[in-house]
């Protein structure tokens, strides 16, 4: 042991359960910097955040002026921001924001159980005794997870783009194949206004989202999956066989089961990241079309950036925050509900 | 007849049936399933590997059109990576001191996150004091939060420090404030969760030898806890590279202070009129190959803290 080495220090006798004498002491000296630096730039950001979501905070109120150095004060008007939010009377075009949350929600959902359903598979197929270059294969398969989000987004934007992206191109040549004329397949994918399919209320801009979000969300989901396939005894799949058991029944009966305690905790983690999914929206379709694929975080940071009305994000952060907490216990009830489901 | 030997005989009957059972490893696939399964792993891989073949295909371009023509187009040139090392936006600055300002930042807030963190990580995991659940509680919370949702107040707040000419939010050192406020409790919440898997029979062990508590921190856990350290400081790193949302509200007017997502978004972002898609993909590719390939380099130590913090 290193530490026998150093010089024999003044320490009270070793007592049963704390060892190293009094903690408090010792706690605070370890807790403190770190401490000090959250409560200013985490916490008190963040309660002052919730004071200002009662005033009417404008560009106005941070300007110095000769009058007013620090900003004319600003007026306090209760709960009015909160309203303007929930009654959509901001002067946004295209603003609704029960529209958006419900999109929200829907977006995270879809994402992650087509994440999981590909992640699986894919751990599955993976997971093939005798299956050649499986090493090779989980090199590339991992190479999404490490590319950073904001290069995605963009890269992303570029392959959906109308006139010369590489969706619209592999179209072109797979129909030029069947006599198809290019100009059928000037696909506006990010802003096209009109639904592709008529009964389904979502415009073709969220098709082309799901599909960089699940190129850039499945493959973390394969990597956990793996480990929990790997912890399954092979004896389980053997005993099945003999009892005659179908590789559907397999799946249903030990895979699934085993999955299940490794996978629902992610799945929760990769809901509120997809529901807080910045990039990908921002970057590729700013909303667009009409404000119907807006994100929650995205209309935060377009309330700063475009309109500079500091005291209706600040209120639609503390929104942000409740539904989020929401989410999160609301998840932690299902999971503590299901966790001795079958384990 | 034991299982073993049950498998065994169904292997030497049934080389199909038994080739599914799971405890021998190696044995062939039966050659079509083989193929099939090759296939499916194939197509999954052109679909994982086409943007990034499409945008090297792209900076490589000499036309500068819109579409590569080819993998390698023909005349294939490294020009757009020249141009755009030399200046890749409007602005007079050139892709190194971009790149200097973005390492600048993420070095200081990954150094300055996991420097506080390792020690108040420490106390979360091992020492017993009043309001520790609290704290922790406080942390989690935080933890949820976008970073978007903390802009209105730190716009504010930082805005009001002022000597002279320097504004502290118009400054990279207010960004990077604004950073570490996020980084800060991810930091200590993923520390805590790699010093939570270290024995504590060790300092136990260095206890008795007479160690006191600074020493078996300094001596025992910080040691154990390189590689979590290195992680911890590389996400930290790849944060402050590819910080998008604080710079691009806090940093203008000051073309020195811009930074490489800054660039990027003058290249595509909403205001940008006509996308250089060339120039673009060389930049794209400067910007994520140092990060993506450390980021490769650690992925397994990266995922499996992670998904240990997950499972908790």
């Amino acid at each position: 042991m290193t530490a026998a080495s150093a010089p024999a220090p003044e320490t009270s006798p070793p007592k049963r359960r704390r060892i190293f004498g009094r903690d408090t002491r010792t706690a605070y000296l370890y807790i403190i910097p770190a401490l000090l630096v959250m409560a200013t730039i985490t916490f008190y950001p963040l309660v002052f955040q919730t004071a200002i979501s009662f005033f009417d905070y404008r560009l106005p109120n941070i300007i110095s002026t000769p009058a007013f150095p620090g900003g004319r004060p600003a007026d306090f008007i209760g709960f009015e921001n909160y309203l303007r939010i929930i009654n959509d009377q901001l002067g946004i075009p295209n603003f609704h924001f029960f529209r958006m949350l419900f999109f929200n929600i829907f977006w995270a959902f879809s994402n992650v159980v087509i994440h999981i359903i590909i992640g699986v598979g894919v751990a599955v197929l993976l997971n093939t005794r005798g299956l050649w270059g499986r090493g090779i294969y989980r090199a590339i398969y991992i190479i999404p997870v490490v590319i950073p989000p904001i290069i995605v987004a963009t890269v992303w934007r570029n392959m959906f783009d109308t006139s010369d992206g590489a969706i619209n191109q592999s179209l072109t040549g797979l129909g030029a194949l069947f006599h198809i004329p290019g100009e059928a397949f000037q696909i506006d994918w990010l802003r096209q206004i009109q639904d592709p399919i008529s009964f389904i209320p979502l415009p073709l801009a969220y098709f082309a989202l799901l599909t960089a979000n699940t190129w850039l969300g499945w493959p973390l989901n394969s990597v956990v999956a793996t480990g929990a396939l790997q912890s399954i005894p092979g004896e389980l799949y053997e005993a099945a066989e003999m009892d005659g058991a179908s590789g559907w029944q397999k799946f249903r009966h030990i895979t699934i089961p085993f999955l299940r305690p490794a996978m629902i905790p992610y799945a929760v983690y990769g809901f509120v990241v997809t529901f807080n999914l910045f990039y990908l929206t921002y970057f590729m379709t700013a909303g667009e079309p009409r404000g119907r694929t807006e994100l929650l975080v995205t209309q935060a940071f377009r309330l700063v950036n475009d309109r500079q009305l500091f005291g209706v994000a600040a209120a639609f952060s503390v929104f942000m925050f409740f539904i989020l907490l929401t989410i999160t216990l609301l998840f932690n009830r299902v999971t503590k509900a299901t966790a001795s489901y079958d384990t | 007849m034991t299982q073993p030997a049950i498998a065994e005989t169904r292997r030497r009957f049934w080389g199909r049936s038994t080739a599914r059972t799971r405890q021998d490893k190696g044995r062939p696939l039966p050659l079509r399933k083989q193929l099939v399964l090759q296939a499916v792993c194939i197509f999954i891989a052109l679909s994982v590997l086409l943007p990034l073949l499409w945008v090297f295909s792209l900076a490589l371009d000499p036309t500068d059109r819109l579409r590569p023509a080819g993998l390698i187009p023909s005349g294939a040139t490294l020009d757009n990576f020249a141009e755009v090392i030399r200046q890749p936006t409007i602005n007079p600055i050139s892709f190194f001191d971009l790149a200097k300002n973005s390492f600048l930042l993420a070095t200081s807030v990954a150094a300055i996150s996991v420097l506080l963190a390792v020690a108040a990580a420490y106390a979360f995991s091992r020492l017993h004091f009043r309001f520790r659940s609290v704290l922790m509680l406080g942390i989690l919370a935080v933890l949820m939060l976008p970073p978007v949702v903390s802009i209105v107040p730190l716009y504010i707040q930082l805005g009001q420090f002022e000597v002279g000419d320097f504004n502290l939010r118009q400054s990279l050192a207010g960004v990077g404030i604004a950073i570490i406020s996020g980084l800060l409790p991810f930091a200590i919440w993923n520390l805590k969760g790699y010093l939570d898997t270290i024995p504590k029979d060790l300092e136990e062990a260095a206890a008795v030898d007479g160690a006191t508590r600074n020493q078996a921190f300094r001596l025992i856990i910080l040691p154990l806890s390189v590689p979590a350290l290195a992680v911890t400081g590389f996400l930290g790193f790849v944060a402050g590279w590819t910080e998008y949302y604080y710079s691009v509200i806090f940093l203008t007017g000051d073309v020195e202070q811009y930074t490489l997502a800054i660039a990027l978004n003058g290249m595509v972002g909403q205001f940008a009129t006509q996308t250089p898609w060339a120039a673009f993909s060389a930049f794209a590719i400067l910007f994520a190959l140092p990060v993506s390939l450390v980021y490769l380099l650690l992925q397994k130590y990266i995922i499996s803290g992670l998904t240990i913090g997950g499972v908790k």
